[in-house]
C-alpha cells in the first residue's frame, strides 16, 4: 500500500513542475483578422490536445496571465471516426482527439484548416465537401415506383475491399494537404473522388456510374488532380486515396472513349 | 476560370506534353548530339531537319501549336496551386513543386532560345554550328542552357509520371513507384545526351 503511494506521490512530483504549451490561432467572427495567442497549462499523464482544450475553456487564462475569451473548437464521438475536431497541429492537419500531447514539440500550435472558412478560432464550415458528397451522387439509389426487389449480390471480397473505402469521415484533411486545393481553384478534392470510386463499386450503385463520373469529368473534378500524393499521406484512416484517383482516372479516360464515340447505353 | 470543359483542356495539355512535345524534345537533343562528331555532322543534321518537306506545316502542327498550348494553359495550372512542400516534404509532393517551377522557367527558357535561333533565321540569319558556337562565347549563355536542357528534361521525366497516372494507366503504388525509377532513368540518360551537345559547341 504505501509503496503504491510512494510511485503516485513520485509521478506527482514529476509533473508537478511541467508545463505544456500551446500557441493557438485564434479568430473571433468569420471576418475578423486572426492572432495568436499563447496558453500554457500543467501538465497531466495522457493529456491529448481536446483535454488541454478543455482546460483552458475551465480556466481561460493566457500564458501571460490575462483572462481571454474561451477557445472555441468543433468535436464529436472522440474516437477518429465523426472528422469534427479536425484542425492543423504543429503544421499538419490532423483530428485532435487523437493527438496526444506527448508526441509533439512544444509549443503545440493549433490553427484552423484554412482551406474552410473558418468560423470562430478553429471551427471550420466543411459544407463544401457534404455540397460536392450531393454532387456527385454519393448514395446507392434503391427507391421506385413499385418495389425493385432486392439488388444484385457484392462479392464477399469485394465487399471486404470496398470497406476500406468507406472509412472516409469527409474530415477535410485531404483537402487541407492537397495544394490543388484552394480558393483559386474548384476541385471537389480526394476524399470525393475516392467516393465516387466507392459507389460506382457498390453493383446497385454501379446502375448510376456515369452520372457520377460525368460530375468529376466537370468543373473542379478529377483533372485538378495535380498527383503531388499529399492526400494518402494525409489522410487518417488510411484510405488509398491516390490509387482511388488513379483508378478514376482510368475510368473517366474509358467514359471519354464512350462519350465521343457514341454509345446510347451509358451503364454499362 | 474554372468551365465545364476543364476536363478535356487539361486531358489534351496531359496528351500533348508527350506527343508531340515530348517526341520532339528527345528528337531534337538526339539531332543536337551530331554536334560532338564536329561542326560539320552537326550542320548536315540540322540542314536535313530544316529542308524536310512541309517544313513549315510540320513545326507549326507539330511543334508551335502544340506547345503554346502546352505551355500557356501549363502557366494558369501552375499559378493555381498553393504550394506546401514546408508542410509535406514527400518526394511526390517536391515533384509536384518542381513540375510547375520548371513549367514556367521553360516558357521563358523556349521563347529565348526560339527568339535567338528560329526568329533569328526567319529575319535572315544561318542556323548552324557557328550560331551556337557564338552565342555559347557566353559563359552565362552556357549556364542558360544547360539551366534549360537539364528543367526541359526533367519536365518531360516527371510529366511522363504524371501522364500514367493521369490517364489511368499506372493506378497500383507499386507500378507508379517502379514508373518512378524508369523516369529518373529517363532524365538521367535524356540530361547527358543534352549537356554533352551543348558542351561540343564550347
Amino acid at each position: 500500500m504505501s509503496e503504491q503511494n510512494t510511485a503516485v506521490q513520485e509521478r506527482e512530483q514529476q509533473t508537478a513542475q511541467k508545463t505544456v504549451r500551446f500557441e493557438i490561432l485564434r479568430q473571433d467572427t468569420a471576418e475578423s483578422t486572426p492572432y495568436w495567442e499563447k496558453f500554457e497549462l500543467e501538465y497531466r499523464p495522457n493529456m491529448n490536445v481536446i483535454s488541454a482544450l478543455m482546460e483552458i475553456r475551465r480556466n481561460p487564462v493566457n500564458a501571460d496571465g490575462e483572462k481571454t475569451t474561451p477557445v472555441n473548437w468543433d468535436m464529436n464521438c472522440l474516437e477518429e471516426v465523426c472528422g469534427a475536431c479536425s484542425m492543423v497541429i504543429n503544421g499538419r492537419p490532423r483530428q485532435s482527439c487523437t493527438a496526444l500531447v506527448d508526441q509533439f514539440t512544444q509549443p503545440i500550435r493549433l490553427e484552423p484548416m484554412k482551406t474552410f472558412p473558418v468560423v470562430r478560432d478553429l471551427i471550420v464550415d466543411r459544407e463544401f465537401m457534404f455540397d460536392s458528397l450531393k454532387k456527385i451522387k454519393a448514395w446507392v439509389p434503391i427507391d421506385g415506383t413499385y418495389d425493385l426487389g432486392e439488388g444484385p449480390r457484392m462479392p464477399e471480397r469485394k465487399r471486404q475491399w470496398a470497406y476500406e473505402l468507406s472509412k472516409c469521415m469527409t474530415c477535410g484533411v485531404c483537402l487541407e494537404a492537397c495544394p490543388n486545393v484552394n480558393d483559386k481553384t474548384d476541385f471537389i478534392g480526394p476524399a470525393l473522388i475516392s467516393q465516387v470510386r466507392l459507389f460506382n463499386t457498390h453493383p446497385t450503385g454501379a446502375m448510376n456510374k456515369d452520372e457520377r463520373l460525368a460530375t468529376i469529368m466537370a468543373d473542379g473534378g478529377i483533372t485538378e488532380c495535380g498527383n503531388s500524393q499529399n492526400c494518402v499521406v494525409a489522410c487518417p484512416k488510411g484510405i488509398p486515396l491516390t490509387t482511388s484517383i488513379a483508378a478514376m482516372n482510368r475510368a473517366t479516360s474509358v467514359q471519354l472513349f464512350k462519350n465521343f464515340f457514341g454509345s446510347d447505353h451509358m451503364v454499362d | 476560370m474554372s468551365r465545364e470543359s476543364d476536363f478535356y483542356l487539361r486531358r489534351l495539355h496531359s496528351l500533348l506534353g508527350i506527343i508531340p512535345v515530348g517526341l520532339f524534345l528527345a528528337q531534337h537533343l538526339v539531332i543536337n548530339h551530331f554536334a560532338t562528331r564536329g561542326a560539320e555532322a552537326f550542320n548536315n543534321a540540322s540542314n536535313f531537319m530544316g529542308n524536310l518537306p512541309f517544313v513549315l506545316f510540320l513545326e507549326w502542327f507539330v511543334i508551335y501549336i502544340p506547345l503554346m498550348f502546352h505551355a500557356f494553359y501549363g502557366v494558369y495550372i501552375a499559378f493555381t496551386a498553393k504550394n506546401n512542400v514546408q508542410r509535406f516534404g514527400t518526394f511526390r509532393n517536391w515533384m509536384f513543386m518542381l513540375q510547375r517551377i520548371t513549367g514556367v522557367f521553360l516558357v521563358i527558357f523556349i521563347a529565348w532560345h526560339i527568339y535567338e535561333t528560329r526568329i533569328q533565321k526567319a529575319l535572315g540569319a544561318e542556323v548552324d554550328y557557328n550560331m551556337m558556337a557564338n552565342i555559347f562565347e557566353n559563359p552565362f549563355m552556357i549556364a542558360f542552357y544547360i539551366a534549360g536542357v537539364i528543367a526541359a528534361t526533367f519536365h518531360l521525366a516527371n510529366g511522363l509520371w504524371g501522364f500514367l497516372v493521369t490517364w489511368g494507366i499506372t493506378q497500383s503504388p507499386r507500378s507508379q513507384k517502379i514508373v518512378t525509377y524508369v523516369s529518373i532513368a529517363a532524365f538521367v540518360i535524356l540530361s547527358v545526351i543534352g549537356v554533352q551537345a551543348i558542351l561540343a559547341f564550347v
